[in-house]
């Protein structure tokens, strides 16, 4: 796919006009490899893996792309507070900035182009009609700060956490699509610090162990897990920020419209070492998928039946599940015949 | 020659392409990708694994990259001649020739700056000097405030080069002239919000730390490399239960090396007993463990079941590893 047209005019608020195309739901990262679901400490590595999913590139810019960079341009004119860089990390923000210049113009060349002439690089985003020539390494060709900048053009939320004391420190970031967390308050917390409040997992020892793979990401290797949770409505700003916009909607899940209402939201994340400030940089790209759309795949439709209703309630209510978890379940158990499902993510054809 | 290996890491292969002398036992290679593609960015402090097919054994030394930061079509390294070592450093001195292909690792950086400082005061001895090099040319280029202190066996092209380079913010002393780093008066006199980078032989790394923590620095604001080589001694073998074979440790060979070269995969970053990434679980073992890293605590050493297989050997009847 090379023009434009790939790219929807849709909304993620107020009339809410989001889509899947049906090859959007076919490649919709599904993360059930099997019939329950409990947190582990699931990394893999990050690496090119079956054309057309959403696996694939580095950094998957798929129909969404241009709705999703105005939606970005609307939170953050609400509220600046949602894009935050500590001085310090700065060259950090010139790291992504790179990273994600290089790898999209040598994986997306129909979209994005980059011309290095020493620090002079000219930088072409046809998606979004940017055509724009910078000095590398020199905030002032800009016009926001090197993270910022590229971020207004990147799908999906990014933390930079510096690396120091044997820790992670979330020291800078864009956060816009989050489930229910605010990057204003974990600002300069730490790896346990932040992940304070999910029940379970510290117990069971997860966050040492992921915290000590973290530390020692390489770069050239990067690695990558699926986080999920639900979200009523196809929005994608979900912040404690603006919990007065959405907190309320779960109200209006009822048997009828659970099907069309309620979404799954996967957030495909990844963890990449950045060269010059050696932070790691974790992007928390997030999918969207109504429950309608998703039980097309019949697999997905057994399988997701049998999770919701087995899920353990503490994992239940941490993701806000606790009021329209019965209707899910009630709506999800038509597509589950009972028949046993295949193993792994993907739909049974593929 | 390129020789295969267990080793899943990405490498790249170069050519050297440059070999210079920079002193009369320290030299610096220049290395250019074979495929021609850019290299990839690296920062001050950053090291790369250099492979090298010396005879039958397969050898990885980490070396700092000495070239400036953002560099891609090369990479430099200074090794200084080891006469009693291994012979990782002989082998680069005295059969490594320009035109040889070698494979080398993605940079790994364990030795970075620590951006929020105000001023940077770095403290070298010897070769020590390396990771500063690259590092030196960053904070130059960021006008970041920092100043660097040297103590060098004797003078040389080396000192000259970078008296060149730094001029003020630089300060020498010589060995052969008995000039000492006059410490105590550097660490009682910095500004706040000022951080320690320090690199040397084990005895001048203790000395700067050790004085460090007496004049009250915070440890967040101390940062060393200590890079070890792995010691060498008597042969001996390790039984790998996971894999469920034994292999023969040579006395020149880390336990690494060896674990690699039986063809099991074996995590690494730093090759050097600072990073922690090859700990390996004890099963079992009769004799006696002998740790050379830094990274496992005294109890950890004590209590015998963990170990850092590319620094620490073992003596005696059976070690069982779960490897
Ligand atoms: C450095 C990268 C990471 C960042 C920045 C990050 C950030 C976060 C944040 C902000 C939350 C929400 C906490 C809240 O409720 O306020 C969260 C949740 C969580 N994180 Fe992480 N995380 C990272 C890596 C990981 C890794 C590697 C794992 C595990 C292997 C992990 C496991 C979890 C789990 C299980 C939850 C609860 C999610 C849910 O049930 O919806 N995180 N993380
Ligand atoms: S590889 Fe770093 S401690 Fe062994």
């Amino acid at each position: 796919m090379t023009t434009l047209d790939f790219f929807h005019d849709e909304t993620f608020r107020d009339d809410f006009t989001y889509w899947n195309s049906p090859e959007a739901i076919r490649r919709f990262p599904f993360p059930f490899n099997e019939d329950k679901y409990m947190y582990s400490v699931n990394l893999e590595p990050h690496v090119a893996f079956k054309p057309g999913s959403v696996f694939e590139k580095s950094f998957d810019v798929d129909e969404h792309y241009v709705s999703e960079m105005r939606d970005r341009a609307l939170v953050l004119q609400e509220d600046p507070l949602r894009c935050q860089s500590l001085p310090h990390m700065n060259m950090a923000g010139w790291d992504l900035l790179e990273l994600i210049m290089t790898k999209k113009a040598a994986e997306y060349p129909q979209w994005f182009e980059l011309h290095q002439d020493g620090d002079r690089w000219r930088w072409v985003n046809r998606p979004l009609d940017i055509d724009h020539t910078f000095t590398f390494l020199d905030n002032t060709t800009l016009p926001y700060g090197p993270m910022e900048y590229i971020m207004r053009q990147t799908q999906g939320d990014y933390a930079i956490l510096d690396q120091r004391d044997n820790n992670l420190w979330m020291d800078a970031g864009m956060i816009t699509t989050q489930a229910d967390w605010s990057l204003d308050f974990d600002l300069g917390m730490n790896f346990m610090e932040w992940h304070g409040p999910v029940p379970l997992a510290h117990e069971m020892g997860i966050f040492d162990r992921a915290l000590k793979f973290l530390l020692n990401v390489r770069q050239g290797q990067p690695a990558r897990r699926l986080n999920w949770t639900m979200t009523v409505n196809p929005r994608l700003d979900t912040s404690p920020e603006r919990y007065a916009k959405w907190g309320t909607d779960r109200m209006d899940v009822n048997a009828d419209n659970v099907g069309q209402l309620m979404h799954l939201r996967v957030e495909l994340q990844s963890f990449w070492r950045l060269p010059r400030s050696n932070a790691l940089v974790f992007p928390i790209r997030c999918y969207l998928i109504s429950l309608q759309d998703l039980a097309t795949i019949p697999k997905w439709g057994r399988r997701f039946h049998r999770v919701i209703r087995d899920l353990p309630d503490e994992l239940a209510d941490y993701k806000g599940l606790t009021i329209t978890r019965p209707y899910v379940i009630e709506y999800m158990s038509q597509f589950d015949d009972g028949a046993p499902t295949s193993p792994g993510i993907f739909a049974d054809d593929e | 020659m390129i020789t295969k290996s267990a080793d899943k890491t990405p490498k790249i292969e170069v050519e050297v392409t440059h070999i210079q002398q920079v002193s009369d036992i320290i030299k610096r290679f220049t290395f250019t990708p074979v495929d021609g593609a850019p290299l990839p960015v690296f920062g001050g402090g950053a090291h790369i694994v250099v492979e090298m097919s010396d005879g039958d054994i397969i050898r990885r030394n980490p070396y700092s990259l000495v070239s400036k930061p953002g560099t891609t079509d090369n990479y430099q390294i200074s090794v200084r001649r080891d006469d009693v070592g291994r012979g990782g450093s002989l082998y680069m001195h005295n059969t490594l020739k320009v035109g040889d292909h070698l494979l080398v690792s993605h940079p790994v950086n364990l030795f970075h700056i620590d951006r929020r400082a105000r001023k940077h005061l770095l403290i070298a001895g010897g070769i020590g000097i390396t990771p500063f090099l690259a590092m030196m040319a960053e904070l130059e280029d960021e006008v970041a405030n920092f100043e660097l202190h040297l103590s060098a066996r004797t003078d040389g092209a080396f000192l000259d080069e970078l008296r060149g380079l730094y001029g003020s913010k630089g300060s020498f002393y010589r060995d052969d002239h008995n000039e000492v780093i006059p410490l105590n008066d550097l660490l009682t006199g910095q500004p706040l919000g000022t951080h320690l980078y320090v690199c040397g032989p084990n005895g001048m790394l203790e000395w700067v730390l050790r004085t460090a923590e007496d004049a009250g620095w915070p440890s967040q604001n101390v940062h060393y490399e200590r890079f070890l080589a792995p010691a060498t001694g008597l042969p001996y073998e390790v039984n790998l239960a996971t894999s469920g074979i034994t292999v023969r440790v040579g006395g020149h060979q880390s336990m690494l090396e060896a674990i690699e070269a039986a063809g099991v995969d074996a995590p690494y970053l730093c090759r050097g007993g600072a990073c922690g990434q090859c700990e390996t679980r004890v099963v079992s073992y009769d004799g006696e463990l002998l740790h050379n890293d830094h990274f496992l605590t005294e109890e950890e050493h004590a209590s015998g079941t963990k170990i850092m297989p590319c620094v620490s050997r073992f003596q005696g009847r059976e070690l069982v590893l779960e490897r």
